[in-house]
Parts: structure tokens; sequence; C-alpha cells
């Protein structure tokens, strides 16, 4: 049987800010080069999501006005088949905009409110029109090492009791620029604000979501190493270039 | 009293950081003179016998104030402009203060024309500022989102900004641009279109950074015939709310691309202008057919235009060439995802193997945030470049980029910009073309190294 990763991606056209085009052509070539076939499958607007047939599902960042046409339609068309692929252990990577309607709501700066899928246990608020917006760049610790990004946010996100981040920041401001989480984990479902593209710099992130979302279908799966010495020094750059300058809004 | 205090206080700030070689002296005077002085900027603009142009968009903006500028004095008048880039209010105000005698007036008060290029974020403020005659939009792309915020952000403000222009303000839109051309449903007075009707230029589809290709009325996605560059094209929207792209009165009917320059055939009511301009790329074809749509709305003849562009010589930084130990440099600035594919397709029109150095910082100026490289397409490069030298303090992000592009060993990854510089004219072989293509800090180190190895003036005074 051949190895196979099939994705899907959630509003290419919408939600494509921040450089997510880099965390498609990221999952994609470090699949390839492992041998293993890769299938992407993109959903836009009035399409309905099947709950089968998917690895792995992504979904980007989004413009305030796109975020809002995106909400109704995700609900309506993609949020059944969501829950089901999430509660299968498929692996969901949603970052910034996407990261918040995967949670139960966002109420945006002027009170209005947008339904979230609810994948996750979280609710995103915005404090309001004058608020200061999170921007800056971001290091989080992950699993024994670290995740750099760039973040660029208004809304504050905030976990429901019981529900992990997905790390701790080490700079920046994370979910909520209080409690120091940055994103979040349920099950095998990732939501963050990082994007910078998030995949390209953080390669073992990368194959973790890879090796997760293949592993349901390919118990014996073995992950070759692949030659990551420009991503690692890209890596090593950003952190260094993060905490030299401590946190810093614009 | 106190403007006078503030325009000798502004003078003086210039005379001496540019005696101390801090700078070409543009934005500390005018930061003084605004401190000491508050209203200089309304009560000088009121003085300029001309009035007052403002040239705004996301790319083209001091190109294509500088090809006005040409025009304006071929005209016979005397612009007053803010240089280099420098396009803050502080900017302003100190291009006002050096122009102006110590009373606040200018000599040759009548001829006087103001053109000044400005940030996208200032429009409002200096329109409030300034009462501008005529308002020119050259385009909206997604650019330094840490910096502006989102696009729709921008097209936001503008809106607001061209309702409060009043009626004898003319707004000039490029009509291939769907979100500048909304503009024209908040103008109160003169709208005037320009576009490209050279439909051999298309590109041959969207490219993956296309920003506004959402119907601004009714959310559609927009149809194109031809896309030019970026969003840039013939669209229109296919529901029931008809609305596509405005027909427009100045036109580039025809556009040839030549190694070392374009030449162009622009249309106009009344006549028709041709010039040949030391520029490549379809974007600096864009800022010609601005500057001369502008220079139309101004009332300025044919004939006059056409002496203007013919007088044109690159900004710094804008595809200004020099030589620099027997290898000619061309420094080009590229700082979002629509301005560096045009830029990479001009390198490579050709398909000769070229020189490149490619310089990303992350400085204020540049956005501190270098995603969008992940957004061009710098596909185009692979199988083109003899050389590829990347730097600045994110070339590791450059290199990473550059490696999921095809692009696997860069000739070198050199954090410091001089050493890399160093190395990508040695790189390049004797009587060569090395292509440099920076952020906006990277280009004022580089332009600083480049001037002092080729013995050029430092940029303010070529500005």
């Amino acid at each position: 049987m051949e190895l196979k990763l099939r994705l899907a991606h959630l509003y290419p056209k919408l939600m494509n800010i921040y450089g997510d085009r880099g965390n498609i052509l990221c999952l994609e070539r470090r699949c390839r080069e492992r041998g293993i076939g890769f299938e992407v499958t993109e959903l836009g607007l009035g399409e309905k999501m099947k709950p089968k047939g998917h690895d792995l599902v992504f979904i980007g960042g989004a413009q305030d006005r796109e975020q809002g046409r995106v909400a109704e339609d995700l609900v309506k068309e993609k949020g059944k088949a969501l829950k089901e692929v999430a509660a299968k252990g498929v692996v969901i990577l949603a970052v910034c905009g996407g990261y918040q309607l995967m949670g139960r709501y966002y109420r945006g700066a002027e009170g209005e409110e947008l339904p979230g899928v609810g994948v996750f246990g979280l609710r995103t608020e915005h404090p309001g029109p004058g608020a200061k917006r999170f921007i800056g760049n971001v290091v989080v610790e992950w699993q024994g090492g670290t995740l750099v990004g760039f973040e660029n946010h208004g809304g504050r996100t905030h976990l429901d009791d019981g529900v992990e981040p997905l790390g701790r920041v080490v700079t920046g401001f994370g979910n909520n620029g209080g409690d120091g989480g940055e994103g979040a984990v349920c099950g095998n479902a990732y939501g963050t604000y990082l994007h910078g593209s998030l995949l390209p710099k953080n390669p073992r992130f990368a194959d973790h979501l890879i090796e997760t979302a293949l592993r349901r279908r390919y118990k014996d799966l073995e992950m070759a190493p692949l030659d990551d010495r420009v991503e690692e020094m890209a890596h090593a750059a950003a952190v260094r270039l993060a905490t030299r300058r401590g946190i810093i809004s614009v | 009293m106190r403007r006078i205090a503030a325009i000798a206080a502004a003078k003086a700030a210039a005379t001496l950081s540019q005696r101390l070689k801090m700078g070409g002296g543009t934005a500390l005077p005018g930061l003084i003179a605004e401190r000491i002085d508050p209203n200089i900027v309304p009560e000088m603009a009121r003085r300029l016998g001309q009035g007052s142009v403002i040239v705004t968009g996301t790319n083209g903006k001091t190109t294509t104030a500088r090809l006005l500028r040409g025009i304006v004095r071929a005209a016979g008048l005397r612009p007053v402009a803010n240089r280099a880039g420098s396009n803050l209010m502080r900017g302003i105000a100190a291009a006002l203060a050096q122009a102006a005698g110590l009373d606040g007036g200018f000599a040759g008060a009548k001829r006087r024309l103001g053109v000044f290029e400005v940030d996208e974020a200032t429009v409002p403020e200096a329109a409030r500022a300034l009462r501008p005659r005529l308002v020119l939009f050259t385009n909206l792309f997604r650019d330094q989102l840490d910096r502006y915020g989102e696009v729709e952000h921008v097209a936001a403000v503008w809106r607001d900004a061209v309702r409060t222009l009043g009626d004898s303000a003319t707004v000039v839109l490029n009509a291939d641009d769907p979100s500048v051309a909304a503009l024209a449903q908040a103008a109160t007075g003169r709208v005037l279109f320009y576009g490209v009707e050279d439909t051999s230029r298309e590109s041959g589809g969207l490219e993956h950074a296309a920003d506004a290709r959402w119907c601004s009325s009714c959310g559609s996605e927009l149809v194109y015939s031809a896309v030019f560059y970026g969003h840039l094209g013939h669209w229109h929207c296919p529901s029931h709310c008809r609305v596509a792209r405005p027909s427009p009165r100045v036109v580039a009917t025809r556009i040839e691309m030549e190694p070392e320059g374009t030449s162009l055939i622009i249309a106009m009511p009344g006549g028709e202008v041709s010039a040949r301009l030391p520029l490549t790329g379809l974007y600096n074809a864009y800022n010609a057919l601005a500057a001369v749509a502008a220079a139309v709305a101004l009332g300025i003849e044919a004939e006059a235009i056409e002496r203007g562009l013919g007088s044109f010589t690159a900004a710094f930084g804008r595809q200004e060439r020099l030589t620099v130990g027997g290898r000619r440099v061309q420094v080009i600035l590229a700082k979002n995802p629509a301005g560096l594919n045009e830029v990479l397709r001009t390198i490579t029109a050709d398909g000769e193997e070229k020189d490149v150095a490619l310089f990303l910082n992350d400085g204020i100026a540049d956005g501190r945030d270098v995603s969008w490289i992940w957004d061009v397409d710098f596909d185009l490069l692979a199988g083109k470049v003899r050389s590829l030298t990347v730097s600045g303090n994110r070339a590791w992000d450059m290199a990473l980029r550059l490696k999921y592009a095809g692009l696997e060993t860069p000739s070198e990854v050199e954090e410091d910009t001089a050493t890399a510089l160093r190395r990508a004219l040695r790189a390049t072989p004797e009587d060569g073309n090395l292509y440099v293509v920076p952020t906006y800090t990277a280009m004022l180190q580089v332009r600083e190294l480049l001037a002092r190895w080729a013995r050029q003036p430092a940029f303010w005074e070529t500005a």
C-alpha cells in the first residue's frame, strides 16, 4: 500500500494571509522527500466537507472582512464534519483566524459575535476598537524545544478549564497576553497564533503533525530524518532575534 | 514669530545633520518644525500658489511622485516635494520649511505646486493639513500587515479621507485595481481614471498573493478578462451587482519592455504621448501612467508631459544604476509580495542567467513580519541565477524560503550586509550586472555602501 497524506485545506483563497501557503508547501515537501504521497482537497465557500478521507485538516488566517464570511460557512458546511474528524483523531492545524473560529465563538471589536465550530473548548474576545493588537515575534516552549513564529491578533483567547495550551510563551503575547499560554491542543487538533510561516521554521512540529496524521492508517510508519540544516539556522536566528529584543509591540 | 522660529530651526537642523553625516536631514528637521509650530504644514501649504498634490498607494509612490515632479517642472511650475520616501507629516513639514524663506513665504509663490508622496496611513492627516487639489491613488496591496493593519483597513481609511476632500479636489484612480477604483464612490469632486489597455501585457492569471479578488459591493469573486500584475487588470463582478472596471480616460495603449527600459504610448482626451523611460517592469509603466493621469488632471499639455517624462532619472533605490568595481549594480527596492514578484519577473525576463543579491531585514520600516516572503513566487528565479546571495538580519528566513522554491543552495547566506554585498560583487563577472533587491532599511545600508564604493554622492544629494 502506497503511503499518502490526504490534506483538506479549508478556504485557501479566503484564509491565506500571513504566508499560510508556507505551511502547505512544508507539509508537501516533508512528505515527498520521504516518498509519502501528498494529496490536497481544497474546500472553499459553499462546499460541504465530508467526514471521511482526510488525514490532516488545515485552516489559516484571514482578514477581518473575510473572517465573517468564513465563520458562517464554516459552521454550516463544515462544522459537523470537523467535529467528527476531530473525534476520530484526524489531525487539525488551525492558525490565527482559523484557530479563533475553531473555538466556541469569536466576539469582535464592536461586540458582534461570530459562532465557532467548537472543536476547541475556548472563546476569543476582542476588547474593543482602541485595544492594543498583539504583534511581534513569538518563541514558545514546546515538548522540550521551541516553536518560533510571528503573531498579529486583536482577539484575546481564553481556554476552558482542562484545555491545554500548545506551549508556554517564552517571549511574545500568546493567547491573551496574561496567562502565558499559546495556542491550544484538544486530542490531535492544534490551534495557534503563530505564523511566519509556522511549519517551515518548525520542522519538528511539522513532522509531529505528519506522523500523528499518518499513524492512524499506517501503524508501522517510519519517518526518515531529513536534511534540516537551513531550517535549523532559520529557527535559531528567529529565537535569537526574538529573545534579544524581548517583547516588542508596535 | 513662532513660524519663523520653526522654519529657522528646521533649516538649521537639516544643515547640521547633513554636515554631521547623520543622513539626508529629511525627518528630524520636520519633527523639530512641527514641535515648535504644530500648524506649520497647513499654514505654509496655503501659500503654495498652485496648491498641493498627494501621491499615495502601496507601491510606486516615490517613482510616481518623481515622474510627476519632472512633468510639472516641464510645464513651467516649481514643485515643492518631500524626498526619498520621507513620506510622513514630518517629511512634508521639512520639505515646506526647506523650500520657504524665513518669513514662511515662497519665492515665486504663484508657480509653486506641492507634490508630496504620502504614506498610506498618513493620507487623512496629510489631506486635512494640505487641503490638496488632487489626490492620486496608485494601488493597494498587502504590505506590512503588522504596521498598516489589514488591506481592508487601509481601504476604509482612504474612503474616509476621500469623503472629506470637498468638491474642488480631483481624485485620480487606477481603474485596474478594484479597491482603488471603488474609492470613486466616496468622492464628491471630479474623478479621473487611468488604466492599461495593452492586453499583450497579460501575465496569465492571478498570482498567489492576489488581494482584491472580491467584489467591494456584493462580495462575489471577481472575474478577470486580463491580469497585468498582482490583482491589477480588467475585472468585473459576475453577479447581479454588475460592478466593473470603470472605463479609464488616460490609458496605456502600448507598452514595450526593453532590457534597459520601457517604451510606452499613453492616450488621453485630445492627445497622446510617447515616452521611453530608463525603468523596467510593468509596475513602472503603471507609475508613468499614474503620473501622466495626474498631469492631465492638473491641465498640463501633452507636449510638457512628454518633455517631463523624457527628463526622468531613477530615484535612489528604485532601479538606480551604479558602477562598482567594474560591475554594473542595479538596486531595486521590494517590500511586498506583489512588488517583489514583478521585480523577479523583470529581472528574469530575457532568460539569461543573472547575479542576484536579496536583502531581507525586519526593521519597523521593512515590516517586522517577514511571513510575506512565502507569498512571493521565487520559483521565477529557478534555473535563472548564476550567483545568488542572501543577506539581511532575516537572511536565514529567506534562505529557507528559497529552498522551497527549488533554489537549494544560494551561493552565500550572510547576515552582515557589507560582507554579503562584497561577496555578491565578487561573484558577479567583471562587466556583468548585479541585481540587488533589498527591503527598505536594507536599501539604505546597501545604497550607502555602494555609494561609498562607487564614490557616488550620498543619497540625499541625488534623490
